[in-house]
């Protein structure tokens, strides 16, 4: 069953980029003899090996991939994790056949699908139907195939009614359905699968994600994965790969790749973001918040990413700038790949009249297992104590980081839905 | 799994064993793409596919009016001189197009190259099919001309299937070449409707290749079109028309295969780049 089925060695991938160089022109004869020059070179460049593709008067040879090596096993569901250019999307491309690499050797054992993008040859002029055909056969199913799937398709994709429109008439949201539910169709061993999952309302992504699902734990299938929405990561994969700058950083369970990658993260130093200093000054409200610290309750560093199977603690500081009729905490915790609002609720701080400079701060916990697995925006407010009168409010807007929570076990009922209700059974009878 | 494990080896300036495997695996996107462009082409358009007859039709005319009232140059054979202009213009304009949109079809395609895996080829080959359905919409016209002219063919009309496929090997080798010289450098872009331009005077369509005196026939046949023009007039006019299989048709397919070869080559070499230049 654990058989290899992708093995990748000492990767590499180059790509060449040109820089203008930095001189500035200054003479008339200078313009003269470096565009003579440019002439020259671009000539020059016909006739090399990389074409004219590439302009400036300097090239510079940049390494997407260096030295990567992994391996797969039959079955693995892989994430592969990793900032904006760290070479997620280059390696997939590569695994694909789209692109060649530059260096090293990969062995893949089975039949892959990739799915780099959605719709990809969608024509606008074609209708619906028409388009599933040739999405199909681009995506390297036969016609019979296609023919065999069909009414599964078109019934997972949910847009029967618009068969025979031509999809330029499609709202966005069911050229994406229509295009998802071809690629979910895909029969392949292995099944690679890049960032698609960001579009399509709340429902539909989860319902593209309980597919995802099904093809990586029930049918056995191998995957690999690329996403931001770490809430998916961390459900559907249970390997990782966590990538920086073409260098594999980390490789393992996914919710360590995913704790390291937010651990190396400098966004969470939230004391070093001006945005919220600036907020300070910049609003007028009475009481403002000073400082916000999240912290796990036995470590002094702060950390946004949590495991489910620790308490998430915040520590606030507020300073009044004025008088205030008691003081009132709000929170709202919001998920973030479908804007529901999970948690929102109140708690009075003090009934008392908060006096002029003085100081105030108190801490927030969230129990362990309180919020379930997933990437949720977090919205903090402060005002009088009946809340006729905001004080202050941070959220994402100030760029307040998002709070993070992975799961180390791969449970779906403990990891699916988006907070867990602090419900009792009554238990009656046991026979 | 029952099938046998497929196992694939991805290294640098590998040479992919499986390539006409693959060719074969993808052979459904052949006429998907093809028909696509079909689809595509006449969309929202009134009078749709009568455009494949009509631009054909009237060129015909003024080619006629121009090179056999004004320039007064003589047929072939005592066929009517449109016909004759008929015959060599329906296999130039599939090659034209063929070749001009094969060229084209990779940087149109552009989407498709970065996104999918298929074998390159299917694209340009596919462009070439599909000039070829407008090529057999355009027999219409050579229909309705012979009744008009009460014009009889000979049995050597059953031999144009043999000239089209020639015609079709020619558009596919110089498009599949151009297609990858496209992708690394634009230049083509404007270069090929200009070859287009030039061969449309150069070629035998509104004129018949015997008004070429015979110390020029040697570089005018270096163009290989020439020969297949010259056997779409033989088998339609038949009786009176110059015989195409000359001492320079063989100088013609030799030109004509040693490119195809070429091209595939070429293509082959420059296809894993194409994701990295588009």
């Amino acid at each position: 069953m654990s058989q290899t089925v992708i093995n990748v060695q000492n990767l590499g991938k180059k790509y060449l980029i040109g820089h203008e160089s930095k001189e500035r022109y200054t003479a008339m004869r200078d313009v003269i003899v470096q565009n003579i020059k440019g002439v020259g070179k671009s000539v020059k460049r016909l006739f090399s090996e990389h074409g004219p593709g590439i302009t400036g008067s300097e090239i510079e040879e940049f390494w997407a991939l260096k030295d990567v090596s992994f391996e797969i096993k039959q079955g693995d569901a892989v994430g592969i994790i990793g900032r904006n250019g760290a070479g997620k999307s280059t390696l997939l491309k590569i695994l694909s056949r789209i692109t060649v690499p530059t260096k090293g050797h990969i062995e893949i054992v089975g039949r892959m699908a990739s799915l780099l993008e959605v719709g990809t040859g969608f024509h606008p002029e074609l209708t619906g139907r028409e388009n599933i055909f040739l999405n199909g056969a681009i995506m390297g199913m036969s016609s019979a195939e296609v023919k065999r799937k069909f009414d599964e398709i078109v019934e997972f994709s949910g847009v029967e009614k618009f068969l025979d429109t031509p999809v330029k008439r499609f709202s966005s949201g069911m050229y994406v359905r229509l295009a998802f539910a071809v690629a979910a169709h895909l029969e392949s061993e292995i099944l690679v699968v890049d960032e698609v999952l960001a579009v399509g309302d709340a429902e539909f992504q989860k319902k593209c994600l309980g597919k995802m699902d099904d093809v990586a734990q029930k049918e056995g299938r191998t995957v690999l994965f690329v996403s931001h929405n770490m809430q998916a990561m961390s459900s559907l994969c249970n390997k990782g790969i966590l990538l920086n700058k073409g260098n594999i950083q980390d490789q393992g369970a996914i919710s360590t790749c995913i704790e390291n990658y937010y651990k190396d993260s400098k966004v969470f130093d939230l004391n070093a973001h001006s945005a919220l200093g600036d907020r300070l000054n910049r609003t007028t409200g009475k009481v403002r918040f000073d400082r916000v610290e999240i912290c796990k309750p036995d470590s002094t560093d702060s950390i946004w990413s949590f495991t489910n199977e620790q308490p998430v603690e915040f520590k606030f500081d507020c300073i009044a700038f004025d008088e205030s009729d008691g003081l009132t905490f709000y929170v709202a915790i919001k998920s973030q790949i479908s804007d529901i609002i999970i948690t929102n609720f109140k708690s009075v701080v003090t009934k008392q009249t908060v006096k002029k400079g003085q100081a105030v701060s108190f801490n927030l916990c969230l129990p362990e297992g309180s919020i379930r697995p997933g990437q949720y925006n977090l919205y903090f407010a402060i005002g009088d104590l009946a809340l006729k009168e905001w004080h202050d409010v941070i959220d994402e807007n100030v760029s307040l980081p998002s709070l993070i929570v992975t799961s180390t076990k791969i449970d779906n009922h403990e990891n699916s839905g988006f907070c867990t209700l602090p419900f009792q059974l009554n238990v009656n009878e046991v026979e | 799994m029952e099938k046998k494990a497929h196992r694939l080896i991805i290294e640098p300036g590998r040479v992919e064993k499986n390539y006409w495997l693959d060719l074969w695996i993808f052979k459904d996107l052949f006429y998907i793409l093809s028909w696509r462009d079909i689809k595509v082409r006449y969309k929202q358009t009134v009078i749709g596919t009568l455009w494949a007859i009509l631009r054909p039709f009237l060129t015909m005319i003024v080619f006629t009016v121009v090179f056999g009232r004004v320039a007064g140059l003589k047929t072939e054979g005592n066929a009517p001189y449109a016909l004759m202009v008929l015959a060599g213009l329906l296999p130039w304009q599939f090659f034209s197009t063929a070749f001009s949109s094969a060229s084209d079809s990779l940087v149109t395609n552009a989407n498709l190259l970065s996104k999918v895996y298929f074998p390159r080829l299917i694209v340009p080959a596919s462009a070439v099919i599909t000039s070829l359905i407008d090529f057999l919409i355009s027999f219409v016209i050579l229909i309705g001309m012979m009744i008009y002219y009460q014009y009889v063919p000979e049995w050597k009309i059953l031999l144009i299937p043999v000239f089209t496929l020639l015609a079709f090997i020619q558009s596919f080798a110089f498009g599949l070449y151009l297609s990858a010289l496209n992708v690394k450098y634009r230049d083509f872009r404007y270069v090929v409707p200009f070859i287009v331009q030039i061969g449309i005077y150069i070629s035998p369509v509104g004129f018949s290749s015997s008004v070429i005196p015979e110390k020029w026939k040697v570089y005018y046949y270096l163009n290989p079109i020439v020969s297949v023009i010259d056997g779409f007039r033989w088998c339609i006019i038949g009786n009176g028309a110059a015989n195409p299989f000359n001492q320079y048709f063989l100088l013609s397919m030799v030109i004509t295969f040693t490119m195809l070869m070429y091209a595939i080559y070429k293509f082959r070499k420059m296809e894993k780049t194409f994701a990295d230049l588009i």
